[in-house]
């Protein structure tokens, strides 16, 4: 498809026009000081260069808490009980400068739920223009586990950062339509598609070899259900939700039904395997009742139980699990022993 | 390394391969490096090959008396519910203490949480612990890829830039206005004690905000906790919360709502506040941990100076002094409680 680009000066024209249709989101600094994710218009610009955001965009399309639907709830009112469908928000969605990690969560979580129409449909009224990396942070390892800096899944479009310019490359049809529709974007100039091919180019040459996801898939990690290094992993934990809560393929809810004055209705929220009430049965038994076997079930779902079911590893590397676990436990060091035993 | 950091890494080492080795111990509760700069890992030595890998500096500071009660459980020799512990003393823990460790230590023998001829306190008079966050805040978020401290200053390296901090600028807020570094119980010590700080504006922070109108104290909680993901590390993280159930997992009754709705929100962080109230010994650990940013450790605070004011009274000082809000006195202060002689009084 045919690219385009926008000039820098003209980034916050380009933001107020997608302001127009769209409610935009992008990186920005907090009032924490940290990068997360924020309401953007002509005034307030994405600002970059600062690796992932503190959350996933998960909070866009796993919203805390989804409504699934309504109902009155006392039963002397007509139509009580009987379920309507909630008043769903018709803004459209645009998330612009989302990494290549984070978009391309939204292609792995859609396999486990294919069939979810409120998933599906934020998925299909958000619109994700990306960002690739020129180069990884500290903490991230995209290339390990079948991403890339450069990775274009899940985009709409795929952002290029040059000295002047960004360069847009539509991935989608999606992406194609609002670009020739959008006015401060032009056609690249000769140089702009050369500097567009250099920065790929440059990335590459930059990436390793490092494909722990096919290792990892070739090997049977049952046999490390019972391996010692569990207690080890898991001995610091203090099953927190910070690892679950900030990782864009942790998609697990719970779902509850909370009536007042009559109005009730039946949210989804977000869950997570950490915490003991995950699992907990009615009777009182627990099957995951000690940290060692939720933090086993946590790497395990990710990197055993959702490639089995569905191919790929559920782990995209942005390393926010690595970066905010309150006690240093680290995936990329579980995946290291793993491969190792 | 600074000299000094290397030196305590080393007594610690030393102290706890003899602790290990002697069978004084069955594990040894400390702190090895993490994977990335600025972090450590709470870390449990089992025998003296493993006490090699502990390691001391300005980054620990998550309260290590949160992992005592379970991990004294997990030594004993398992029995059925009811079943009495078996005769003879049980295995004991090595454990690292700084002053407000081991006050919080002092809280759990009190409320019988430990037991105190279960735990070896090794004490360390602390130098404050730096806050990641505000070394981050530092170098403006930037990808740190190496933190190299120094006696009294840290040295900052990322991709294309070098900063040197003073160390007592990123040190955390709680640690600024700490007025007893020394550890308050021990069994052994290593390096010597400070002293007790005087710090004349320790409740800065926390008069600042009491001089703020009801509506304008409500704003700053409300924008302080917006960030709030309910991912609970706060809590966790916290050696006074032990009970069984969360008042926030109970289900019958549900006292509060599961999501991020701001009321909900705000009812949790005000009830794990109150239930601190007189236990607290602000150190740090819940606001270390947050990965929002958010300082719900002002809250706490707030309660630690309104328990100072009206019982004279800070926790976990020594084993004696019981605890002012599990204790009754005819002459305990009610002052905050309407009654209607008060009620006539304002008319």
């Amino acid at each position: 498809m045919k690219p385009f680009v926008v000039e820098k000066a003209q980034l916050g024209d380009l933001i107020d026009a997608l302001s127009k249709e769209y409610e935009v989101f992008g990186p920005a600094q907090t009032d924490k000081g940290y990068y997360d994710w924020q309401r953007l218009d002509g005034d307030r610009l994405p600002e970059f260069n600062n690796g992932v955001t503190k959350s996933s965009i998960k909070t866009f399309f796993f919203p805390q808490p989804e409504v699934l639907f309504e109902f009155k709830a006392r039963a002397n009112e007509p139509d009580a009980f009987r379920l309507k469908e909630p008043q769903c928000d018709s803004a459209t969605t645009l998330l612009f400068g989302v990494r290549p990690c984070d978009a391309r969560s939204v292609t792995l979580n859609s396999m486990p739920y294919a069939n979810d129409p409120y998933f599906q449909k934020r998925v299909s009224d958000t619109v994700i223009i990306g960002l690739l990396c020129s180069e990884g942070c500290s903490t991230c390892f995209c290339k390990w586990i079948g991403g890339s800096p450069t990775g274009k899944e899940g985009m709409d479009v795929a952002a290029i950062e040059l000295d002047d310019v960004f360069f847009l490359e539509p991935i989608s049809e999606k992406g194609q339509q609002i670009l020739e529709n959008v006015a401060p974007v032009r056609s690249p100039l000769e140089k702009e598609h050369e500097a567009a091919e250099h920065f790929l180019e440059k990335a590459k040459a930059q990436e390793g070899t490092q494909d722990t996801a096919s290792t990892l898939r070739s090997k049977e990690l049952m046999h490390l259900y019972e391996a010692g290094f569990w207690k080890q992993v898991s001995e610091p934990c203090i099953n927190c939700g910070t690892c679950t809560f900030l990782c864009p393929t942790c998609y697990c809810f719970d779902i509850q039904d909370e009536t007042l004055r009559g109005k009730g209705r039946r949210i989804r929220y977000w869950d997570s395997c950490m915490f003991p009430l995950f699992t907990q049965h009615a009777s009182g038994h627990n099957p995951r009742g000690d940290k060692l076997k939720r933090v086993r079930n946590r790497f395990m779902h990710k990197l055993k139980y959702f490639p089995d079911r569905f191919g790929p590893v559920s782990c995209v590397g942005c390393g926010r699990c690595v970066r905010d676990c309150p006690v240093n436990i680290d995936i990329r060091q579980v995946l290291r022993t793993m491969l190792e035993l | 390394m600074s000299s000094l950091n290397e030196k305590i890494t080393k007594q610690i080492q030393a102290t706890a391969k003899s602790m290990l080795d002697s069978g004084k111990v069955a594990a040894f509760l400390g702190y090895t490096k993490g994977t990335l700069p600025g972090t450590m890992q709470p870390f449990v030595a089992r025998n003296a090959e493993e006490a090699q890998r502990l390691c001391w500096n300005s980054f620990c500071v998550l309260n290590l008396a949160n992992y005592l009660p379970a991990l004294l459980k997990s030594l004993e020799p398992p029995r059925k519910r009811g079943e009495p512990p078996p005769e003879g003393p049980l295995p004991r823990v090595g454990v690292l203490a700084t002053g407000c460790w081991s006050r919080n230590m002092v809280v759990q023998i009190q409320e019988n949480q430990i037991e105190r001829d279960r735990v070896v306190i090794v004490g360390i008079s602390s130098r404050g612990m730096v806050s990641r966050r505000k070394v981050e805040e530092f170098v403006g978020f930037q990808d740190i890829t190496s933190i190299d401290e120094q006696e009294n200053s840290l040295v900052v390296k990322g991709n294309g830039f070098e900063e040197v901090i003073n160390r007592w600028d990123v040190i955390r807020d709680n640690c600024k206005t700490c007025i007893h570094p020394d550890p308050v119980i021990y069994d052994e010590l290593i390096g010597g004690l400070s002293g007790d700080r005087k710090i004349p504006d320790r409740f800065r922070q926390v008069e600042e905000i009491e001089s703020l109108t009801v509506d304008q104290r409500w704003e700053w909680f409300q924008k302080e906790i917006s960030s709030c993901i309910r991912c609970y590390a706060c809590r966790n993280a916290c050696p006074l919360c032990y009970c069984p159930t969360c008042f926030v997992d109970d289900s019958r009754p549900q006292w509060v709502g599961k999501s991020i709705d701001e009321v909900d929100t705000s009812l949790f962080h005000i009830l794990r506040a109150y239930h601190c109230a007189g236990r607290c010994t602000d150190c740090g650990s819940c606001e270390s941990v947050c990965p929002m940013g958010i300082r719900m450790r002002l809250l706490t605070k707030k309660l630690q100076k309104d328990v100072f004011e009206l019982y004279g009274f800070e926790p976990g000082l020594d084993l004696d002094t019981p605890l002012p809000l599990s204790t009754y006195k005819m002459d305990d202060p009610e002052d905050f409680i309407i009654t209607d002689i008060k009620k006539g009084d304002q008319k």
